[in-house]
């Protein structure tokens, strides 16, 4: 029975979170961590994870390099709360305090296949100049009370953020028995959406 | 000795250094390198120059002739060598003692000639760095020969000895000279006057040296070697450059130099020599605008296209000054390239016609887009990969797709094919050929009958001419004669222009009938020759008679008229002509003239020039002689005038013919015809005819094959449906002919016009196409054939060819849907080719794509936008425009909401319904409870079981439905539904307002520094805190992390119980102790606190004191259903200091705020005294072994609920252990004798206490407070005055400012969520009769009474009911309706009880442990103040220590509010004067008086008598529910029930009610004893206010009777119910459990 028809559908997502542009920042680290809905448990592998502090590299390009690896899979009766990597960057400040460098989520791929996604990252602004300067003073940015904040919409209006760098992720995804559900996510699309 | 001679040695001696560098190596510095020197130095560099001045003081004299020799004197260089080299005491050593008196001298003249050196080195310092290119160059060169030289000083010296050897010879050598080799007075003189020279040149081997660290020595000695070699090469080669003879100058070789060097002054040219020379050069362009003229050829002015209304694309933005200079400089070089005679203008090629340069409009977009990263990133090789595609379903051309979201076939295009005609066929007899022609011509003649062109021409003519009567005519004289002359002469043009037309048009009529008759005589003769007839054609021509006369008269005035006006027209041309002909003859004589004369020369010049004769020939055309135009005759004129109305006009008196067509004739039948037509009939016969239907050039679908009639009609009369899919792009019919069984072919295509959207089926006319086809048939019948010219007469002439052709009769329409909506696709869909256009003028996004449809809009846009419409980019977007603005299009007049709902309907709805998947996320969605957190909802609908459903539906039903199970008593019942009610209506109203976010709620930020805020708002505390000690001795208590509740799951959350210890722990009495007269004490009201209790009796203290264990206390915590407990200590005062971990769970695992809130669980902390009895049966036993039975007696407890855990963060503090009145076997008395020092100042108060520290770990952040969350939404309106509630705004945040501490409250939500002042609360209300009746003398008593009454209404947290959203106030009437409440209901109506009784009350705000932030009530008794617990009915003097009460922020009166402005808020250290404004700040003062609020509460309560029957009914059944409930929880035991003591103790309770617990304990113990005297006995009543029986089972399970497993254990269990007025009741509960002693 578990053959003809399944009951759940498996997402397996390995790749890495290769590495990160940040212009202005160095010795970042990030921690990553999925966010899903509802239907959504994770079967195995690990859901969230911390890196090593990387340098820029020496060359031109200036990357942040972690190549930190991501393996998860989970199951899930339904595509809504389709799994989300959300993507938190810290790293030292003037004064040595860790601060938050950026936060990003993406969707993880809903096309099996070998997908490469670049990450725009952001931060919290401060409300006000003052505010600002304190807290850059006392090295306590403003901070998302919680990184998944920024998978979900609800109450981002109150926010007002800044771009900070890019993250570059890898994800190689393979699913199971959608299509037995009356999924079909196509074949890859390697091509992003046309443009405006 | 001067300072030149020095230099000159220096160079000497680096040279010589060279020479051993080479081969020596590192090694040289050891022998030479002074080692006192070497030791200090630790760079070679400076040890090097200081090596380099010391040989200098030692070598003066054998260098001297050094630059003659050069090279050759290297032996005598070896000597000087081996001299001593200076110590380094000469710097300090005696030497300066000695010389400093001679050196000063020396100093003195040797200065002015070393100034003078440095003033001619100063000018030419060239550096030496400059050259060393150059000296590295040559590097090798030296690496060579100082070998060579090296080898030479060896052959000389000693050929054999290496020059490591050498080294130490020279070291040997040195040693030696060193002690007594102190410098000589001139070599002191020359170490130091000799720092002036070499001063710069050190610095640069510094500089040099440093560059180089680490490189070998060899490049060291490369480096050295170069004076010396500069030195040698000059003697040899004197062009040596500038640079070395500058260093010549600084190495001062001046003397030798001013032989052989030319000093000149470095080459310099000047700024203005140089621009002059660039200038030559160089081609600066200006940066001036260059003037158009320039730009354009001559006498051009510039031409601005755009003006002109041309399209001219944006250029691109270049800076003018650039744009200058390139201008400039293509006017400029161009013509240099070239120069030809248009170079000027090969420069301007360059320059439009507004005299700007040529530029291809901007390609950059106006607005930015961002292109996709990855692809950008992705290199060259990652784009050759080879992807796998798969092969993906064919998906219809997206082109014409009218959109992948419909569904297909909901357009219907309805094709109508009615029928079709042949006007030519093959099989055409020659009579169908005439028939056809026939038909076709009465066709026309109707057409053109029923357009009648010529009547309406005539009547034009008529109307002109009468303009021009009346025009010519004199009444109309204002007209001025020259514009008259012009309209007149404009009438007459038209009038010519008309009859023209006229003439023409009647001619044709008449020509038209002509022939229609001439085709019917044809057809007739032709009928009539081959003697049967094919077509029932038959014309007829009717005549209509007139008048004659009139007609006559009619046509005679028309013609005069006619004639008229041909005359006048005709004389005016002819002046016209001889003006012409004058001139045209004067020309024509002229030229005669002038032609002669040619002639004339042409002869002379004819020999010599033949071709000029032959070129002029062609131009010589002559001009003709002019003819004098003719007069017109008038007569010639009338003559053609009637002809012509002969020729197309009705001559007067001639019938009018009407032709008319019918088909009344007869057709021959066919055996009456000869064999050819039979054949040809027969022929016709087995023709079949069909049409294909062709959609977007695809067959759809075909008509039914039709046999051909005699009459060469199809009827089809079908009606094709296309639902189509793609929008049409053709629609085409294709005739086809079969002809017996044989091949069918195609005779023609015919094209359909795609009908406009506007055209409906219904509304659609028959329209005819006609098609023809080129085929040629022959036929062997009478049939005329196609292609094949035939003819009708005999001999052949004339001939015909006619081609197969035919009509179609049919009807194109788009259907209309059952429902009247027309099935067209969107509009936008026809204009599916402007889209991409569209899309680069970005229409949609400025307009959204449902603009594109609303062509108002669009144009609107377009017009708004300013789009150029001459740009061909918006061609078709101005074209669909204009079309659609001119009203063409179809637009719909009514608009429809959700106009695409109807494509996402995929199901009905009943069936989305039924499907419990789909319900199942719809509840998850919408949050209700029970589906909230549904995890991983099930695929399909047959896994998903019924039964989730049932719960939820179930309770639907039962909302209001009244369950009376769980609760016994009616009434609670309706008020528990009631109370579920106001929480469902105030969640739902809250949960639109959980959505809204705060930013502190997304983001967690500094908070803004604030001078007036305490704490760590002050910047410039917070910069202390930097600054603040990592380790300070004295650590302060830091706060924990606070863990948002989302990441969190089952068994991270643990509850932390620190039991430190208690005091006054009741304590065992013998069992067999002798009773004692109770010596109860008349206590006074007021002494009871002040007074320790007396029970106590000195006679007990022996027994105490004899060391025998009083009690063996232990605490057990339990925590939903999780129990842990503490180890065992001893005596009555015993200390734990234990911390106990429990587990914390939250309902359904949901961790969010909204959910722990609404936690309801309690914490129980019990304590036990453990008790061990000698279960050994005989005393034989004793010796071997120990059999005792630990039982635990149950002493009292602590119930904190979790609530108040989770909002406090921790709860830290000394709590009354709520000890059951009576504790049999245990007695609440201390040892005096041991404590009575301490006893004195405990005993105060009575009681046992416990000191608890819990907390939660990790802490939780408690939910957001509600009130600063409503103030932002403004959710509760208010029905309070506007400025009313300003104030309560302005003085909370002032009382805020100054303490923010304290609690300060003016306005509260009432029960339907209106704000309300807090005032209006308190008024006096009547308390219950009976209460008042009850001890009608003693006020304090009824006191004490009415709180109790108070306190026995259940207490219900509004945290936990309303899950923190507000704290709602109920008025008392309300409140008792209820009969639930929090402590803000309980001291309302408690402060108004005491008001009603005429005390000063004031509701008290502040903080209270357990219950954190609470109300208590403020009496004022005759000296002193009283403050209440509401919820306990106690009270506790203002100083009483063990008041839980610990803070006071505010008083509230019936008419004013006080804000505790003092330094402390204990009520131990404040003064509840409220008088003192100093003390008090109060809400309603002068400036603001108090306005005389009317009160919320009802003018009177009314209590209604509780029924004591139902009371009773009530006792039994909680008495048996117990008792099961104990049998229950003791499922491997027997449970016996002690009957006699269960009556025994029902009957004592009533007792204990009525004494309030207190002071029976004695009494009744002896009744027990008495009466259970074999018995040990342990057990107590509990007592509680009644709200359900849940709380009760719980409170007797976790006092643990049922544990007691002794095998002949007996249970007694009794409850009473006493019930008070309202329904309050109060319920007693007796357990025991009885063992009978032996």
């Amino acid at each position: 029975m578990a053959a003809a028809s399944p009951s759940v559908f498996l997402l397996m997502v390995n790749g890495q979170v290769e590495s990160a542009q940040f212009p202005e920042y160095d010795d970042l680290y990030c921690k990553y961590c999925f966010v899903y809905g509802q239907d959504w448990a994770p079967t195995a592998g690990l859901e969230e994870g911390i890196s090593q502090i990387t340098s820029k590299s020496q060359d031109v390009r200036r990357v942040l390099v972690w190549n930190f690896p991501i393996d998860v899979t989970f199951k899930s009766t339904n595509p809504y709360g389709w799994p989300q990597i959300v993507l938190s960057v810290y790293g030292p400040d003037v004064f040595g305090n860790d601060v938050v460098r950026g936060y990003g989520a993406v969707h993880v791929p809903f096309s099996p296949g070998r997908h490469k996604r670049t990450i725009p990252m952001f931060v919290p602004e401060s409300t006000s100049k003052l505010q600002k300067f304190t807290s850059w003073f006392m090295g306590r940015r403003p901070e998302y009370t919680d990184p998944k904040v920024v998978a979900q919409g609800e109450g981002r209006e109150v926010t007002r953020v800044r771009s900070q760098g890019f993250v570059t992720l890898l994800f190689n995804v393979v699913t199971k028995d959608m299509r037995k559900l009356g999924y079909d996510t196509g074949p890859v699309d390697t091509q992003g959406p046309s443009l405006p | 000795m001067n300072s030149r001679e020095e230099k000159i040695k220096i160079i000497s001696e680096e040279f010589t250094e060279n020479e051993e560098d080479v081969d020596v190596g590192s090694r040289k510095k050891n022998p030479k390198g002074q080692r006192p020197r070497k030791k200090r130095l630790s760079t070679a560099g400076p040890q090097e120059m200081v090596s380099e001045k010391s040989h200098v003081d030692s070598q003066q004299e054998p260098r001297q002739e050094e630059p003659e020799t050069g090279l050759l004197n290297m032996p005598a260089r070896r000597g000087p060598r081996s001299l001593p080299p200076i110590p380094s005491a000469s710097r300090t050593g005696f030497a300066e003692f000695s010389m400093r008196e001679r050196m000063r001298e020396k100093l003195q003249a040797a200065r002015s000639k070393a100034e003078s050196a440095l003033l001619q080195e100063i000018p030419t310092p060239r550096p030496r760095r400059l050259r060393s290119p150059k000296e590295r160059e040559s590097e090798t060169e030296f690496g060579t020969e100082p070998g060579k030289e090296v080898q030479s000083i060896q052959q000389k010296d000693d050929a054999q000895i290496y020059s490591r050897v050498k080294f130490r010879e020279q070291k040997i050598k040195s040693k030696p000279q060193a002690p007594p080799g102190f410098p000589s007075a001139e070599e002191a003189y020359n170490f130091f006057t000799f720092n002036f020279d070499p001063e710069p040149e050190e610095s640069e081997e510094k500089t040099k040296m440093k560059a180089r660290d680490g490189t070998s020595q060899e490049e060291e000695a490369g480096e050295e070697e170069e004076p010396p070699v500069r030195g040698g090469s000059k003697t040899d080669e004197e062009g040596l450059l500038n640079g070395k003879d500058a260093e010549d100058f600084l190495l001062g070789l001046e003397h030798m130099a001013n032989d052989f060097v030319a000093v000149r002054p470095a080459d310099y040219e000047s700024v203005h020599v140089w621009l002059q020379k660039e200038k030559e050069i160089l081609f600066i362009p200006s940066r001036l605008t260059v003037p158009t003229y320039k730009k354009l050829p001559e006498n051009v002015q510039p031409r601005f296209l755009e003006d002109e209304g041309l399209y001219i694309g944006a250029r691109p933005e270049v800076a003018p000054t650039n744009q200058n200079i390139m201008e400039n400089r293509l006017l400029v070089q161009e013509p240099r390239n070239d120069f030809g005679p248009s170079a000027r203008s090969q420069g301007r090629r360059w320059f439009g016609d507004d005299g700007r340069i040529l530029a291809l409009p901007s390609p950059i977009r106006p607005f930015p887009c961002r292109p996709l990263l990855s692809t950008r990133e992705q290199s060259t090789k990652a784009e050759l990969e080879t992807l796998y595609r798969k092969a993906v379903k064919y998906v219809h051309s997206s082109k014409h797709m009218v959109g992948s979201g419909d569904p297909p076939g909901n357009f219907q295009l309805d094709i109508d094919i009615s029928g079709l005609l042949f006007t030519h066929h093959p099989c055409f007899s020659r009579e169908h050929v005439l028939a056809a022609k026939l038909a076709q011509l009465y066709d026309q003649y109707l057409a053109r009958q029923q357009r009648n062109k010529a009547k309406f021409l005539t009547d034009k003519l008529q109307a002109l001419r009468n303009a021009v009567q009346a025009s010519l005519s004199p009444e109309t004289p204002q007209q001025s004669l020259d514009t008259n002359q012009k309209t007149i002469k404009e009438y007459k043009y038209e009038i010519r222009q008309t009859r023209k037309l006229r003439d023409a048009e009647q001619e044709k009529d008449r020509n038209l009938l002509k022939t229609l008759i001439k085709v019917w005589k044809e057809m007739k003769s032709l009928r009539e020759f081959q003697r049967f007839t094919n077509t029932p054609l038959k014309l007829v021509l009717r005549k209509e008679k007139f008048d004659q006369k009139a007609d006559e008269e009619a046509y005679e005035a028309e013609i005069q008229a006619e004639i008229n006006e041909l005359l006048e027209e005709h004389t005016e041309e002819y002046e016209q002509k001889m003006e012409e002909y004058r001139a045209s003859y004067q020309q024509w004589k002229a030229w005669k003239k002038a032609q002669r004369a040619k002639k004339r020369k042409k002869k002379e010049a004819a020999e010599e020039h033949p071709e000029e004769e032959a070129e002029e020939a062609p131009p010589g055309e002559e001009p003709v002689k002019p003819v004098p135009p003719e007069p017109t005759d008038p007569g010639e004129l009338e003559q053609k005038v009637r002809e012509r109305a002969a020729h197309s006009r009705r001559r007067p008196g001639e019938p009018l013919l009407l032709p008319e067509l019918s088909l009344a004739g007869s057709v021959t039948p066919n055996e009456q015809c000869p064999r050819v037509e039979v054949l040809r009939r027969e022929d016709v016969r087995r023709r079949c005819v069909y049409l294909k239907v062709l959609f977007n050039n695809k067959e759809v679908s075909r008509t039914v094959s039709r046999q051909l009639g005699a009459d060469f009609r199809v009827h089809f009369g079908q009606i094709f449906n296309l639902q189509i899919f793609n929008w049409p792009e053709s629609l085409t019919l294709q005739v086809y002919e079969t002809i017996g069984h044989s091949s069918t072919t195609l005779l023609a295509e015919v094209f359909l016009p795609i009908p406009e959207t506007t055209v409906v089926t219904g509304r659609a006319p028959i329209e005819e196409v006609e098609f023809s086809s080129n085929q040629h048939v022959t036929l062997d019948h009478e049939g005329v054939g196609s292609g094949v010219p035939f003819s009708f007469e005999a001999d052949g002439s004339n001939q015909l060819t006619l081609m197969t052709s035919g009509k179609v009769s049919h009807s194109v329409a788009w259907a209309v849907g059952e429902n009247g909506i027309p099935l067209i696709p969107p509009l936008s869909q026809q204009n599916i080719g402007f889209r991409s256009a569209l899309k680069r003028a970005d229409a949609i996004s400025s307009i959204g794509t449902s603009g594109l449809t609303d062509m108002k809009k669009l144009a609107k846009w377009a017009a708004e936008s300013k789009l150029d419409p001459n740009d061909p980019n918006n061609a078709p977007l101005m074209q669909l425009i204009s079309v659609a603005t001119s009203g063409e299009s179809y637009v719909p007049d009514f608009f429809r909401l959700e106009q695409l709902q109807q494509e996402f309907n995929f199901v009905s709805d009943e069936e989305l319904n039924r499907s419990k998947r789909f319900r199942l996320l719809c509840l998850r969605s919408q949050e209700v409870p029970e589906f909230r957190n549904y995890k991983q909802i099930p695929v399909y609908d047959r896994e998903i079981m019924e039964k989730i459903f049932q719960e939820y539906e179930k309770r639907l039903r039962d909302r209001n439905v009244i369950e009376t199970k769980d609760h016994i008593d009616t009434h609670r019942a309706i008020v528990a539904k009631y109370l579920q009610q106001v929480r469902d209506s105030v969640i739902n109203r809250f949960l639109v307002a959980k959505h809204h976010f705060l930013l502190t709620d997304l983001v967690v930020e500094e908070e803004v520094p604030n001078i007036s805020s305490e704490g760590s708002g002050i910047l410039g505390l917070s910069l202390f805190k930097l600054a603040e000690q990592k380790r300070p001795l004295r650590p302060r208590r830091k706060g924990r992390k606070k863990v948002t509740a989302q990441n969190l799951s089952d068994g991270d959350i643990k509850l932390l119980v620190n039991i430190v210890r208690a005091y006054d722990i009741p304590v065992r009495k013998p069992p067999a102790s002798k009773f004692q007269p109770p010596s109860r004490s008349a206590r006074a009201f007021s002494e009871k606190h002040v007074a320790s209790p007396s029970t106590h009796s000195p006679a007990h203290s022996p027994d105490y004191a004899l060391g025998q264990v009083l009690v063996r206390p232990f605490v057990e915590v339990s925590f939903q259903r999780t129990i842990c407990h503490t180890t065992t200590a001893e005596g009555p005062n015993p200390s734990w200091n234990e911390e106990l971990e429990l587990p914390f769970r939250a309902p359904n695992g949901d961790y969010s705020t909204a959910s722990l809130q609404s936690v309801k669980d309690d914490v129980f902390i019990n304590i036990f005294d453990e008790v061990l009895y000698d279960v050994s049966e005989d005393d034989r036993e004793r010796g071997s072994g120990i059999h005792t039975r630990i039982e635990r007696h149950w002493l009292g407890c602590v119930k904190i609920p979790f609530s108040t855990i989770y909002f406090q963060a921790r709860i830290d503090g000394t709590f009354k252990i709520d000890i059951p009145p009576v504790l049999l076997g245990y007695s609440k008395e201390r040892n005096m004798i041991l404590e009575r020092g301490f006893d004195s100042v405990r005993s105060l108060s009575e009681g046992s206490y416990i000191t608890l520290f819990i907390t939660i770990e990790p802490q939780l952040v408690p939910g957001e407070s509600v009130r600063e969350k409503l103030s932002m939404l403004k959710k509760f309106e208010s029905q309070e005055d506007e400025k009313l509630l300003q104030a309560t705004e302005k003085f909370q945040a002032e009382c805020a400012l100054k303490f923010p501490n304290r609690q300060c409250l003016t306005t509260v939500i009432d029960i339907s969520g209106k704000t309300v002042f807090v005032t209006r609360y308190l008024k006096p209300l009547n308390p219950p009769k009976e209460l008042l009746n009850a001890y009608p003398s003693n006020p304090q008593a009824t006191a004490e009474l009415v709180a109790r009454y108070v306190s026995l209404i259940p207490f219900l947290p509004d945290t936990v009911s309303f899950a923190s959203i507000c704290d709602l106030w109920s008025t008392s009437d309300q409140f008792l309706d209820l009969l639930a409440g929090d402590e803000e209901e309980h001291a309302v109506l408690l402060c108004n009880y005491f008001l009603f009784l005429g005390k000063k009350a004031w509701l008290v705000m502040g903080n209270a442990i357990p219950e954190g932030p609470t109300a208590y009530v403020l009496t004022w008794e005759q000296n002193h103040y009283l403050i209440w617990n509401p919820c306990s009915g106690h009270f506790y003097g203002q100083f009483d220590t063990f008041c839980p009460l610990k803070s006071v922020g505010c008083l509230i009166g019936p008419d004013n509010i006080w804000f505790n402005i003092q330094q402390y808020d204990s009520p131990l250290r404040i003064n509840f004067d409220v008088t003192k404004p100093k003390l008090w700040k109060s809400f309603f003062s002068r400036s603001l008086p108090y306005p005389g609020l009317s009160s919320v509460q009802p003018e009177e309560l009314i209590y209604q008598r509780t029924d004591k029957a139902a009371a009773a009914e009530l006792q039994d059944r909680i008495e048996k529910i117990l008792k099961e409930k104990i049998m229950d929880w003791r499922p491997r035991h027997l449970t016996r029930w002690n009957r006699y003591c269960t009556s025994t103790l029902r009957h004592f309770l009533p007792l204990l009610e009525r004494s309030q617990g207190e002071d029976v304990e004695d009494d009744h113990r002896a009744e027990l004893l008495k009466q259970l005297g074999d018995y040990r006995f342990s057990g107590f009543p509990l007592h509680m206010p009644y709200s359900e029986v849940k709380p009760l089972i719980e409170a007797v399970y976790s006092t643990g009777v049922h544990n007691i497993d002794v095998p002949n254990v007996e249970f007694a269990l009794a409850v009473y119910i006493h019930p008070y007025p309202k329904n309050v009741l109060s319920v007693w509960i007796y357990v025991a459990s009885l063992i009978r002693n032996r």
